[in-house]
């Protein structure tokens, strides 16, 4: 266009989330949040070396059970979402009502997965 | 670079509410994006109250009554009225769509009507499409063959063939699901956006055509066909029922597959 001026039309602002671009976005922030909690981790495990009570001191919190509640489903919705992007690389599930169905079920699995991996790891079940 | 909130010359202002005259008990109220090139204005929305006892069935219908009976200043592209010719593109209700095989009796409470998403605003809601016809051009939209050089006799295709282009011949690049695609508002100079692409695979998967892997290796790029990261806002817009995403997808596997 030869006018500069010429107003950009508004975009992310007035479109509608539907339930794929709401999980794309998801995933990717989940994606960094997972990258974060995970050095995290990482380093609390090697700095405290084999003292055990520390760690059991923090995950008996409440920030420690958030903590480690939250990194339960985010691992949960990376992976189940994961799985919905490694089956349109081969090539299934583009259509548009499969694909709003397999969202609610990354959605709503990822919870229950959560939930069961938190269990486990309590040795509850 | 993402640049989430608009250029300031692009906020919009609240702008002129024209109230009915006809004292009519069914009314509309049709929020509309206005931008007049000729002042150095902002754009605004406003707000027009219409009424719907004496008013066709579609979005564009509204349109239409309003720039006949309201204000005459109202600028939109159409031209068909009947969903084939693609230049009613707009945003209506939050997603893209074509004005006139949209139904307006669908959309509870206000009506919201913008122009085609991340586009430099013509006037009001026209956008300026330039762009995407040039990334169209460089796919080269056409049958390239060298048997048609020698011989002049038709160049023959099975049904079965010819059906693999099913749902991707039918597009009429109304540029509705390039402009939903937030990978194309972010990177819409470098990335082909789905509307090309759909185009681009239409032509790779003709059996007619006999430069198939030139034009595969054209597309093969990190920014002109992998910005597509499936958010699928294409797919959720195409007025027409088409897949980009799933055409996309396609390009993809054959390029991974080899």
């Amino acid at each position: 266009m030869e006018n500069k001026n010429n107003p950009l039309s508004p975009h992310i602002q007035v479109y509608r989330w539907h339930i794929s671009s709401l999980l794309s976005i998801t995933h990717r922030i989940i994606g960094i949040v997972n990258f974060i909690l995970i050095i995290l981790l990482s380093f609390l495990l090697i700095l405290n070396g084999k003292n055990f009570q520390f760690l059991e001191l923090i995950s008996n919190s409440f920030f420690g059970k958030f903590f480690i509640i939250a990194l339960c489903w985010s691992f949960s919705f990376q992976i189940l979402n994961e799985i919905r992007h490694l089956a349109w690389d081969l090539g299934y599930g583009f259509d548009l009502k499969i694909s709003q169905l397999t969202g609610i079920i990354t959605i709503i699995g990822s919870f229950i997965l959560a939930i069961l991996l938190y269990l486990i790891g309590k040795n509850l079940i | 670079m993402v640049q989430f909130s608009l250029p300031q010359n692009s906020k919009i202002l609240k702008g002129k509410y024209y109230q009915d005259k006809t004292g009519s008990n069914n009314l509309k109220k049709v929020n509309i994006y206005r931008w007049n090139p000729s002042s150095n204005e902002n754009p605004r929305i406003d707000t027009f109250e219409v009424d719907l006892n004496e008013c066709g069935p579609k979005v564009l219908d509204i349109l239409f009554k309003i720039k006949n009976q309201i204000d005459s200043t109202l600028t939109f592209r159409r031209s068909c009225a009947h969903g084939v010719c693609g230049s009613c593109a707009m945003n209506v209700d939050g997603v893209n769509t074509l004005s006139c095989i949209k139904s307006h009796s669908d959309i509870k409470g206000e009506l919201n009507i913008y122009p085609l998403p991340h586009l430099k605003v013509i006037k009001d809601l026209v956008g300026d499409l330039t762009t995407l016809y040039k990334q169209y051009e460089s796919v080269e939209p056409w049958l390239k063959t060298k048997v048609g050089e020698k011989t002049s006799t038709e160049i023959k295709q099975s049904q079965e063939d010819r059906a693999k282009l099913d749902g991707y011949y039918e597009c009429i690049l109304c540029a509705c699901c390039s402009t939903s695609c937030p990978s194309y508002w972010w990177n819409g100079d470098k990335y082909l956006g789905p509307a090309v692409l759909l185009q681009a695979y239409r032509w790779i998967t003709d059996s007619r055509d006999e430069e198939r892997k030139e034009r595969l290796k054209k597309v093969a790029d990190e920014l002109k066909l992998y910005r597509c990261h499936t958010i699928m806002n294409c797919t959720n817009s195409c007025p027409k029922g088409l897949n980009p995403a799933k055409a996309i997808g396609s390009i993809k596997k054959m390029l991974a597959s080899g």
